[in-house]
């Protein structure tokens, strides 16, 4: 009998399979997209093109150390350091730099989508010209209101059209609505489960790592609307589950405290965040940037709603109740901020997030500097004394009797 | 029984030995820090300043950035515990600490029944420091402990806009060649830090009363121009700079070694 593949290489395999299949359209003569993270995928997988997401090279290059070297050579073409690091490495490797970490053909269109952030825009738009392609663009604007307005869902799907209608015309492809059915019951089957994985945070001691999550994010971004990826979702989830019957967990050290890290990873420096949170056990229960990947929609009006619903591009009370709530479900004890260098929207609002979170929710709350994929603005012996502070805070927190309100 | 607090800083290093009633029974201060013989040379002035040898310590606690090179220490505590707990001992109604140590500066605040509640730090840049203060007594000619008479002197408080080491640079050596004098300088770069400093105090907001502790501590200039920019008296104990020490040295005594 075979032995089972478990979730963690199938969920690998996935990804692979994106990047495969596009070298192999590539090599077809087929045009193939690179693609923002929250640009409605189900579009793109509807026509059967092949798309890649510069977003997750980005991570994968800056993973392998690979961001640095990527960086210098965009600020080299003249890019400034304060632009998001996916940004300048994905614009070095368009303009040709090599990257053998996570290799993937040239675009022949790009794809995106502004509810991720509006440096995305300026972004492709270099890449466009660049390459003298055509940038097919959605425009979601910031929700200033908790819930989204029947006008900016009815602009949303008009693009939606408008989008679909651009790339039949580039492609010589056309659109099936059958298929576009079937795409997106498998979007909305990887969404579940995605979000079923991630809601194992909620059970203590948790049968995973947050971090965990982060890793299975390429998944999420890139083939989420694949039933491989639905199907290696569920596997993982079922894995959490067994976890728990077995008293199990990927984080194989105490869980003296849980916590919530907020924001992006530092990808090139994940040993060094990782080492004092396994010193003074404290796991990772609770991450927003992962479940925001799991979008669940009805119809075709509800899928504009929901690619409305990115953390970028909702309001800062909608944002913060969206963690806070987070916070309560998953019981953490404290709460790591990471003022990514590279994502200035993100960070911006923190600082008031982070008062709002001390006063509604009673934890400690402790920021840091660093970068999702440049490793210059990092310092690991700063971070060590910030999370050294918090984890003797929630130790004090502790010893007099409180987990927060 | 004896306990130990060292504090391993970028540029100093302090120790502080206290007994089992929290009394500071020594303490010694050595120039040099992390991984330099600053922390030995510490060790052993406290040690000589406190009639006692190695031996008659029960326990040692290490804090600062060289808190984890420390091979003697039987713990490490961070030093924003470490801050807070020899605030509050050095002054019992302290509630915001404010502490500017060589490359970094923290606000802590206190609770009413003096334990640490939460803390901001500096982000990566060392600017508003005790780094930007050495670099500028260098760029100046004006040792550091003679900056806060030098700017007490001054007419004017020239507006330094850089608090990066770099810039400030360069800003204070186009002020000096358009003939502003040393003390006016000095009293614009300590607004400078003043302001940068400020505001991370209000971001985390602040209540009476204010310490400050850590080096920079004990220029006048300094506490005078942060005292302008939070408008509250700013308390400094002669002891500041061991705060961090003695602090540890609490820690270690409650360690229960």
């Amino acid at each position: 009998m075979s032995e089972k593949i478990p979730a963690k290489q199938r969920l690998r395999d996935v990804v692979d399979s994106v990047y495969r299949a596009a070298w192999e359209a590539k090599e077809r003569g087929e045009p193939v997209g690179w693609s923002s993270s929250k640009f409605p995928a189900e579009i793109p997988e509807t026509l059967g093109l092949a798309v890649t997401y510069p977003e997750n090279q980005a991570a994968g290059i800056a993973a392998k150390h690979g961001g640095q070297r990527l960086c210098e050579y965009a600020e080299g073409l003249g890019y400034s350091n304060d632009i998001c690091g996916y940004a300048r490495i994905s614009l070095a490797y368009a303009a040709g730099a090599e990257a053998d970490e996570r290799p993937m053909p040239q675009p022949d269109f790009v794809l995106c989508c502004n509810n991720i952030c509006n440096c995305m825009i300026k972004w492709y738009e270099a890449i466009a010209r660049m390459h003298n392609i055509p940038l097919i663009m959605i425009d979601v604007p910031y929700n200033n209101t908790v819930d989204v307005p029947e006008a900016r869902v009815a602009y949303v799907r008009a693009q939606f059209e408008d989008a679909i209608a651009q790339l039949e015309e580039l492609t010589g492809r056309t659109w099936s609505n059958e298929r576009f059915k079937e795409v997106c019951a498998n979007a909305n089957r990887s969404a579940s489960a995605w979000l079923k994985a991630c809601g194992y945070c909620s059970v203590k001691p948790s049968p995973l790592n947050g971090f965990d999550l982060f890793n299975h994010m390429a998944d999420i971004v890139t083939a989420r609307c694949k039933p491989e990826t639905a199907e290696a979702f569920e596997q993982l989830a079922a894995e959490y589950e067994e976890g728990v019957a077995k008293g199990e967990s990927t984080w194989h050290y105490d869980e003296n405290y849980r916590i919530m890290f907020e924001g992006i990873p530092c990808w090139p420096e994940l040993q060094a965040l990782f080492k004092p949170l396994k010193d003074s056990g404290a796991n990772t229960v609770a991450v927003v940037y992962a479940p925001a990947f799991g979008f669940q929609y009805t119809d075709v009006d509800d899928m504009a709603r929901a690619y409305c619903r990115a953390p970028n591009s909702v309001c800062i009370e909608a944002g913060t109740a969206w963690r806070a709530d987070l916070c309560k479900e998953n019981q953490v004890d404290g709460i790591l901020v990471h003022y990514n260098r590279s994502c200035k929207p993100w960070s911006g609002y923190m600082l008031e997030m982070e008062r709002r979170w001390h006063d509604q929710l009673g934890v400690p709350v402790v920021g840091f500097d660093g970068d999702q994929a440049d490793p210059r603005n990092f310092s690991e012996a700063q971070y060590q004394t910030r999370v050294q502070g918090l984890a003797e805070l929630m130790a004090a927190n502790k010893a007099a009797g409180g987990q927060g309100k | 029984m004896l306990f130990l607090g060292i504090d391993i800083g970028s540029a100093v290093s302090k120790c502080v030995i206290t007994d089992e009633t929290e009394a500071i029974r020594g303490k010694g201060l050595s120039p040099g820090g992390a991984g330099t013989g600053g922390p030995q040379a510490a060790v052993a002035m406290a040690l000589a300043d406190a009639g006692a040898a190695a031996g008659d310590i029960a326990a040692t606690v290490a804090t600062g950035y060289g808190r984890n090179l420390a091979a003697a220490a039987d713990s490490t505590m961070s030093e924003l515990s470490c801050h807070a707990a020899g605030a509050v001992k050095l002054y019992p109604g302290v509630r915001t600490v404010i502490d500017i140590g060589g490359q970094d500066a923290k606000v802590l605040s206190i609770t009413p029944a003096g334990k640490l509640d939460s803390f901001i730090m500096n982000d990566k840049c060392a600017a508003g420091t005790g780094r930007f203060l050495e670099e500028m007594s260098r760029v100046l000619a004006v040792p550091i402990d003679e900056m806060a008479d030098v700017a007490g002197r001054a007419a004017h408080e020239l507006q330094i806009s850089s608090t990066c080491v770099v810039f400030a640079e360069t800003e204070v050596i186009s002020r000096m060649a358009e003939g502003a004098a040393v003390g006016d300088v000095l009293a614009g770069i300590f607004a400078a830090i003043a302001a940068r400093v400020g505001a991370l105090a209000k971001r985390k907001g602040v209540v009476p009363e204010v310490v400050m502790t850590g080096g920079v501590a004990k220029n006048e200039g300094m506490r005078r121009a942060l005292e302008r920019e939070l408008g509250t008296p700013i308390h400094v104990d002669p002891l500041a700079q061991y705060a961090g020490a003695l602090g540890a040295a609490l820690f270690a005594s409650q360690s229960g070694l």
